[in-house]
């Protein structure tokens, strides 16, 4: 008899995790993506308001891939997919663990609209890859993958659930407030969701909307509620990207916090970049999604308590 | 002082200047956006239940309760019997106050319990209880795999997940935080 009972009662959620990982190199691999592999630890990680790196000898693990693989594109590489581990301090709950799973993907030639097509394609692919088929069940509500998936912008879900509007819940400092309160709870319950366009400033990388530049071209997807992917078309501007890093630098002064290096090659290499989108997903959200996990903690062999 | 990295199931703190027990958390974070902690939170006195949301660096005053040796005693229609072990004093609670401690009580199980005032509002009881399985169904013999698990019902009648080599009769040990099976008793 196992000595860890628990590490042995999750042996079907193991297998399944790993049929997903699996699924997803199968349709990157045959939608002529290139797997790559960049490095884990680096020295300057790209700095956002509420990410904190964990710091590695000197440098940082990285909390996303995004740099390294952007410079990929940036170097010609026009489309790169990566699963990888990534690590963000002091994010511990039902959805999160401070070290995980992301799968991020980089495409050159497209913007966020062709990114929430090929989301939609790779999760329904996936979700038939291993047998969940076009229905899922998740915390009690019936979900189909079936096309087309429910597209919502930002100031519309705002108007809809958050009773009252993006503008207002960002001059009163409680957007985010709103967005798990109200908000959050209802994407994604009876058909997966995309939310875009975010307000300008909630989008370090991501490119304005030309038409609308009070709003960034980014979007989330949502499953059950259930936050499981950002993207945006790339901000491919040096100066203004430049600029974005300095204020996001100043922000974290203002707080306190250890100011990063620039990340220099990255911002030199930039003037290269094609047009083009880039998206993260969380994969252990993504499981537990499939199979209807109540926390993360089913879904990883070990939780950093478990260790 | 608790900070918002103190907050979890079973919390109780000062709010407005009455004693509240967590009894719902969850760590949030929208998208790029904020660490949230959503509570739900019950008066340990009104019973009234209430959702906060709070930020990071936010803090806490830890209730000011006393809190007295005690041990259960009975249970009558919907009150619960407590006996002070020093000056043999009884005290009773209503089954909202005793909340989800009732799954792993039994009769002299030695527990905390919260005084506010002369009232008590509160039991807390030690971390690993021994149980008696009342009801599970036998092992099927051959599986050795230990990968799957079974219902047992426990004296108190909770239900809960036991390994399948457990057998009806035995003592086990649960984890009254999470109400998991923990380990057999060894005997």
């Amino acid at each position: 008899m196992a000595a860890n009972w628990n590490l042995a009662l999750k042996r079907e959620a193991l297998m399944a995790r790993a049929r997903i990982t699996q699924e997803i190199r199968r349709f990157f691999i045959e939608g002529g993506y290139l797997e790559v592999e960049t490095p884990l630890r680096i020295p300057a990680p790209a700095p956002e308001s509420h990410i904190e790196p964990l710091p590695s000898n000197g440098w940082f693990l990285h909390t996303s891939p995004e740099i390294c693989m952007k410079r990929m594109v940036a170097a010609g590489y026009d489309r790169t997919f990566q699963l990888c581990h990534c690590w963000r301090a002091g994010e511990r709950g039902q959805l999160h663990v401070p070290e995980f799973t992301m799968l991020e993907w980089y495409r050159a030639g497209t913007d966020y609209c062709g990114l929430m097509d090929e989301c939609e394609a790779l999760v329904r692919s996936v979700a038939e890859g291993v047998g969940s088929g076009g229905m899922l069940r998740f915390r009690g509500a019936d979900i189909t993958l079936s096309s087309p998936w429910q597209r919502i912008s930002v100031r519309e879900a705002f108007l809809q659930h958050g009773r009252t509007s993006m503008e207002e819940a960002l001059q009163r400092d409680i957007f985010d407030e709103v967005m798990v309160e109200l908000i959050e709870p209802q994407l994604g319950m009876s058909r997966p969701t995309f939310i875009y366009d975010y307000p300008a400033s909630r989008g370090a990388l991501a490119r304005l909307k030309e038409s609308d530049p009070t709003v960034a071209e980014r979007f989330e997807l949502y499953i059950g509620g259930v936050e499981l992917a950002n993207a945006f078309s790339e901000l491919t501007d040096p100066q203004e990207q430049r600029s974005r890093f300095e204020s996001e630098a100043a922000y974290r002064a203002a707080q306190g916090r250890t100011p990063f290096p620039l990340p220099e090659k990255f911002l030199q290499e930039l003037a290269a970049m094609p047009p083009s989108a880039g998206i993260a997903l969380g994969v252990d959200r993504l499981v537990m999604v499939l199979l209807d996990a109540a926390a993360i903690d089913e879904v990883v062999a070990f939780t950093p308590e478990d260790l | 002082m608790y900070s918002v990295a103190d907050l979890k199931k079973g919390l109780k703190l000062t709010l407005d200047g009455a004693p509240y027990v967590v009894i719902a958390f969850e760590f949030s974070k929208p998208g790029k956006g904020q660490a949230l902690y959503r509570t739900k939170m019950r008066n340990m006195i009104t019973g009234v239940i209430l959702d906060r949301t709070y930020r990071s660096g936010e803090t806490f005053e830890p209730a000011r309760l006393e809190e007295r040796q005690m041990q259960y005693l009975y249970k009558e229609d919907t009150h619960y019997t407590f006996m002070d072990n020093q000056t043999f004093e009884q005290v009773q609670m209503g089954e909202d106050a005793v909340g989800e401690a009732k799954n792993f009580m039994i009769d002299n199980l030695p527990v905390d319990i919260l005084i506010y005032g002369e009232k008590a509002i509160g039991v807390t009881l030690p971390n690993f209880v021994n149980l008696r399985v009342v009801q599970t169904d036998p092992w099927v013999k051959g599986d050795t795999s230990g990968s799957d698990s079974k219902p047992a019902t426990l004296e108190t009648g909770y239900v809960l997940r036991v390994p399948p080599f457990i057998e009806e009769g035995e003592l086990i040990v649960v984890d009254t935080r999470s109400g998991d099976y923990s380990t057999r008793v060894k005997g």
